[in-house]
């Protein structure tokens, strides 16, 4: 009988006290309908209050960019609050500069809609958009790399290359709810009714393992962008781009797109670092672009090479492989431009790099993951 | 049977001489980190209180109607989080919409008060002890008020530290737990006043 008792009066207490708590939100939460002010005027919105400013604008399909799904930990969903919503959360303050609290820039995740509220956002932001996408191939490229291709179904995507969008990851297993995580795009912008993405399994990362053992071909999944603001400056300055593991994705874009757009005068340095030949991927591809752009030099580099397996790139750390060849290989008579796309570590790691050969911080642009 | 400790007597043992953190040594995470800004010390010490205060008085009508007639003594840890729990939560709300200033300046420190040990330990001294509803009322705001106490004093005690010449390998933790044990200390001389055991 205890069996049934301890359990029974366990649970009654606790639908009880969940009760509680979901009639004191129901009025407590409840802040009736308010205005949403977008761009001195150009839309205004009636919702109903109590959310974060974020999910209210994912909800008139407005999607402002959010790594972390909204969760406060990325800092991407700045946007600026022209009305009073009260002082800055703890939260929001590591993630502004000077500047952005002189502009009262806003965490939109971290922001709960009280009042009416007044923001301003940038208008592409409005081009936006959600695509239901399936499924139509997943390639393994490494041993824990795979690339994914998504066909948006007639829908076209337009955008830079360098973009990224960001991947709906459903409800699965443990996870009760939905995410979104943030991929470059590797297909170019040419391609506009498919999405190509390089996603490396990250140990215990909610998306990376859903994509890694759960997504197959067929498989329906939506997406949301294009993002970003890491494309390639309009001019003719020399490009000494650096990658690791899936950070190749963005590259991919930006060269097949400079030899779709007939851009090949700009030269291009490219250096991959990995760490073994089993983390190196695309050779061929890049070595045929290399054939087919007479400026283009690419510089794969294992950091840790296994004897016994044959390799005739560079090896050593990347940035030991750039300082040697912005001395060395790269000609100082042109200025030059540093594009980063990897891990916080090596993008500091390479801007130590540049700064130390004269490439100031400013000609340095980078896509952090 | 509830032992016979007039409240008076119960609120000053449990604000000072059997005081929750320096006497029981319980809650001390939240005690430390928050001990370096008064402001912050002085609105998490109200929010425990109140959870204190609130939490002690369910679990009580819990611990007298549900869980001694139904046998589930072994159970009142369990019961007794889900109660803290659910108040923390409920407490979390309420704050946001009434002193949206106060929620701010708590920060991640109000649900953290969930794990809070103090709050447990009380509910737990009061099953021990046999409190009657009356005693456990005085018992837990008093305990709140103690904790409270203490970490108004730590605080003031830290803002005085920060002008010492504290020695470079203490500075930090190392001289916050030195103060510790000397203000458990200085309360231990409360000790032989009173005792509610």
């Amino acid at each position: 009988m205890m069996i049934i008792i301890a359990p029974g009066a366990v649970a009654l207490i606790a639908a009880i006290l969940a009760a509680a708590i979901s009639i004191v939100d129901k009025v407590v939460n409840n802040y009736g309908e308010v205005e949403l002010d977008i761009n001195d005027g150009k839309k205004k919105i009636k919702l109903d209050g109590g959310e974060s400013l974020l999910s209210s604008l994912a909800g008139q399909e407005i999607f402002v960019p959010s790594a972390c799904g909204g969760r406060g930990t990325c800092g991407a969903c700045k946007c600026q609050v022209t009305s009073d919503v009260g002082p800055y959360l703890p939260t929001e303050t590591p993630f502004m500069t000077k500047e952005n609290l002189a502009d009262n820039i806003r965490l939109a995740c971290q922001v709960k809609i009280k009042s009416d509220i007044s923001i301003k956002i940038p208008d592409e932001l409005f081009n936006i958009k959600k695509y239901d996408s399936i499924v139509k191939s997943i390639v393994d490229v490494t041993h824990d790399i795979k690339e994914v291709t998504f066909d948006l179904q007639g829908e076209e995507i337009n955008f830079e290359a360098g973009k990224y969008v960001q991947l709906v990851v459903p409800p699965h297993g443990k996870i009760k709810g939905s995410t979104q995580r943030a991929y470059s795009m590797a297909s170019k912008p040419g391609e506009k009714d498919i999405v190509r993405l390089l996603i490396r399994l990250v140990p215990g990362g909610i998306a990376t393992t859903w994509v890694h053992t759960e997504l197959k071909e067929g498989d329906r999944v939506e997406l949301v962008g294009p993002f970003g603001d890491f494309f390639r400056t309009p001019t003719d300055t020399t490009m000494v781009c650096v990658a690791g593991g899936s950070g190749m994705a963005p590259f991919m874009s930006i060269l097949f797109d400079m030899l779709d757009t007939g851009e090949l005068d700009r030269e291009v340095w490219y250096f991959f670092g990995a760490r073994t030949v089993k983390d190196m991927f695309y050779l061929d591809e890049l070595r045929e672009l290399e054939k087919k752009m007479p400026n283009f030099h690419f510089v794969p580099a294992l950091s840790e090479p296994e004897e016994g397996t044959p390799w005739d790139g560079a090896t050593g750390l990347i940035t030991d492989v750039l300082d040697k060849y912005l001395k060395e290989e790269i000609g100082t008579d042109k200025k030059r431009e540093g594009y980063l796309c990897g891990s916080p570590g090596m993008i500091n790691a390479c801007n130590n790099v540049f700064t130390a050969n004269k490439v100031s911080l400013d000609d340095i642009f980078y896509d952090k993951f | 049977m509830a032992p016979e400790i007039h409240p008076i007597v119960l609120l000053f043992a449990s604000v000072f001489t059997s005081n929750i953190l320096l006497a029981n040594f319980l809650g001390m995470c939240s005690f430390i980190s928050i001990s370096k800004d008064m402001k912050s010390a002085n609105g998490l010490g109200l929010a425990v209180t109140v959870v204190l205060t609130i939490t002690s008085m369910l679990n009580w009508v819990l611990l007298k109607f549900v869980i001694i007639p139904l046998d589930l003594i072994y159970l009142r840890y369990i019961i007794f989080i889900i109660v803290i729990a659910a108040t923390v939560q409920i407490l979390e709300m309420v704050i946001d919409r009434v002193s949206p200033a106060l929620y701010l300046s708590l920060g991640i420190f109000l649900p953290l008060i969930t794990v809070n040990c103090a709050i447990l330990g009380v509910a737990l001294f009061m099953q021990i002890r046999e409190y009657n509803f009356v005693q456990t009322v005085v018992f837990s705001f008093g305990s709140g008020i103690g904790w409270w106490l203490a970490i108004m004093a730590l605080s003031a005690i830290n803002k005085k530290i920060e002008k010492a010449p504290v020695p470079p390998a203490l500075k930090g933790p190392g001289i916050t737990l030195i103060t510790i044990g000397f203000m458990a200390m200085a309360f231990i001389g409360f000790s032989g006043m009173l005792s509610v055991q």
